[in-house]
């Protein structure tokens, strides 16, 4: 190809693109190095105090351990559900295959508000206490789904006569379960892990209504709002926040990509 | 011990197929009975659908039989899974664990049956040095070619030392000259270590090359076993003349019978063939069949079937001679170049006589 003397439309899509993308995060992290209260133009100065501020405040920081308790809870065990439901719908002919899959992903349509006022109901009736568990929960259920996809894809990646070879040479079904599927589907896993811990992480409308006096650090957050002056704090957070959970889903990806070149070649 | 590996006792596979609202039985095996004996390559054989793959599923314990029963060294096997059955299987697509190294896999079978670590290294190097890939221990399976992979999967199939070796059309993905060279090694490697296999393949050349016995199988059932030979010479019907090698086949009608032989007229002119006595009587319609290698042609003033030369293909060892006959059929001949014909010794448009020796056409009844 000869040299482009004009851009090409291509990379101007591109650039248009990532603008309107990363324009408010990139506006963001720069605030929260901004000597001033008031997120307005023209900066003032740069200053780490807001980030200072950020580890004094033990509110937060208990925000920040609810936050994780309830993400880790909730992705382990949403993947480990996940994971068998996976296994469920791509390895067996079961009757109602199709039935079971729409309403596995009932979740990834149903409206988080309304998800989260018909949990408050469901758990008020038998008897859960607004806590971090209840919001845990209904984290687990709103993270199946995406466990689901993510194994299921995986497990349809690879020839099911990987098990049934295992099988053949000695292995019962779980061992062949426990050393050629599991191994085989550990990227995938891990992935599925990851992207329900950020979703837990970020989620905020469902834990809004469930999660009593153990406010995660969405709900926290959205609560610091209404005071003007930790307004800049609140950002300083935000941009970590925006950068780990980026880092997260990079790392996920790519764990994911690599996984799937393993064994397409084999 | 008994000399039969394994034996099928009227087993029949049905599968329910869907077709829109309604779902019908289909039968992948029907009835099939058929004995594997001990120590020979024997080679399931018919095209794609014909139940061959769903016969050695049903060996090695992954199809259950809808009826009848399946006998491995003279045990019945219907409350046996597949991880306690004394088979392995070779995969069509090998199913080498792509997360573990050549070594690995090869000693996954040892490793499950807790052989101890310094004999489970022995034995999978010597598995390895039996399919020439002494070295290739550490490579994932992703790092080797085809042809390598399914050396891989064949060593890690015998290193068990099953009393029967399955194998789903290996060699279905390698190019021709690499299959060629596996068929061979193949049966070398049969032979040096007197397992019995049990081949599954599509390809007749193939099964030629390699097999002790052949079953020929369509629509799940059984066409024709024997040796490759009788095979080839004395097909039991149409469908295995036809699926094994290139034959010609002519309607006529009996109008005589001697002592193995029979005459017949075929457009419109009269053949010798050799027939089985019985069964046939003068004035009954009957299909003959011939290879074109058996198929000699002369200059119209001798003896024989007169036709006209269609038309002339040279294919390197042979020459493909099209010839019609006067009821408008076409004959296939092979003339080989070997035999001193000179190339175009016959001429497009030109009246030729097709003669045979009566023991190379049979007669068929179906």
């Amino acid at each position: 190809m000869s040299k482009l003397k004009f851009p090409s439309p291509g990379s101007i899509y591109f650039v248009v693109v990532c603008v309107l993308l990363y324009l408010p995060i990139f506006l963001l992290i720069i605030f929260s190095f901004n000597d001033a209260t008031a997120l307005v133009f023209p900066l003032k100065g740069f200053t780490l105090k807001w980030y200072g501020k950020l580890f004094e405040n033990r509110e937060l920081l208990r925000a920040v351990g609810n936050s994780v308790s309830i993400g880790l809870g909730s992705s382990l065990i949403a993947t480990i559900l996940g994971t068998m439901g996976a296994i469920a719908v791509v390895r067996f002919k079961l009757p109602g295959r199709s039935a079971f899959l729409a309403v596995a992903a009932l979740p990834l349509v149903i409206p988080y508000v309304i998800l989260g006022v018909s949990l408050l109901v469901l758990f008020n009736e038998i008897g859960i206490p607004l806590s971090a568990f209840a919001a845990g929960t209904a984290h687990v259920i709103i993270s199946i789904p995406y466990a689901m996809l993510i194994v299921a894809s995986r497990l349809a990646g690879f020839p099911d006569n990987l098990e049934e070879a295992a099988m053949d040479l000695g292995a019962s079904y779980w061992g062949a379960l426990l050393r050629v599927t599991i191994p085989i589907c550990f990227p995938a896993l891990l992935a599925a892990f990851l992207l329900c811990f950020t979703m837990s992480f970020d989620e905020y409308a469902i834990a809004s209504f469930l999660v009593g006096t153990d406010a995660t650090l969405p709900v926290y957050l959205y609560s610091q709002l209404r005071f003007p002056t930790r307004l800049p704090m609140v950002v300083a957070l935000a941009a970590i926040l925006m950068t780990v959970t980026m880092a997260v889903m990079l790392f996920t990806e790519w764990l994911r990509r690599a996984g799937q070149a393993s064994t397409r070649k084999a | 011990m008994t000399d039969v590996a394994v034996e099928l006792r009227n087993v029949t596979k049905l599968f329910s197929s869907k077709r829109g609202k309604s779902s019908e039985e289909v039968y992948a095996v029907k009835e099939m009975n058929l004995s594997i004996p001990r120590a020979k390559f024997f080679t399931l054989l018919g095209p794609s659908g014909c139940g061959k793959t769903t016969t050695l599923r049903l060996i090695a314990g992954f199809e259950m039989p809808t009826r009848g029963e399946v006998f491995i060294q003279g045990k019945p096997m219907s409350k046996i899974p597949p991880n306690l059955r004394p088979v392995n299987t070779v995969f069509q697509n090998y199913a080498l664990f792509p997360h573990m190294n050549v070594a690995k896999n090869v000693g996954f079978g040892l490793e499950i049956k807790r052989v101890p670590k310094d004999e489970r290294a022995r034995l999978v190097h010597e598995a390895l040095e039996l399919v020439k890939l002494a070295n290739m221990g550490d490579r994932r399976p992703s790092q080797l070619s085809g042809g390598q992979q399914q050396r891989v999967a064949l060593a890690r199939a015998l290193v068990n030392r099953p009393a029967v070796l399955l194998l789903d059309e290996p060699l279905g993905a390698l190019d021709l000259k690499l299959r060629k060279a596996m068929q061979i090694e193949l049966k070398h490697i049969q032979e040096q270590v007197g397992i019995t296999f049990v081949y599954v393949t599509h390809d007749q050349e193939e099964a030629l090359t390699m097999s002790d016995v052949i079953a020929v199988i369509k629509d799940g059932v059984i066409q024709q076993l024997g040796d490759p030979l009788t095979l080839y010479k004395k097909p039991a019907n149409k469908f295995v003349a036809d699926f094994i090698g290139e034959s010609n086949f002519l309607q006529g009608t009996v109008v005589g019978l001697g002592e193995g032989m029979a005459r017949l007229t075929v457009a419109g002119q009269e053949v010798q063939v050799s027939a089985k006595a019985g069964g046939l009587e003068a004035g009954q319609a009957a299909m003959l069949t011939i290879r074109p290698e058996k198929i000699a042609l002369s200059k119209p003033d001798g003896e024989g079937l007169t036709g006209t030369v269609r038309d002339m293909i040279y294919i390197g060892t042979d020459t493909r001679y099209l010839i019609s006959l006067p009821d408008g059929e076409t004959v296939v001949v092979r003339v080989q170049d070997a035999c001193g014909c000179e190339v175009g010794a016959f001429t497009k448009g030109e009246q030729i006589k097709l003669h045979w020796s009566p023991e190379d056409a049979h007669l068929l009844t179906d």
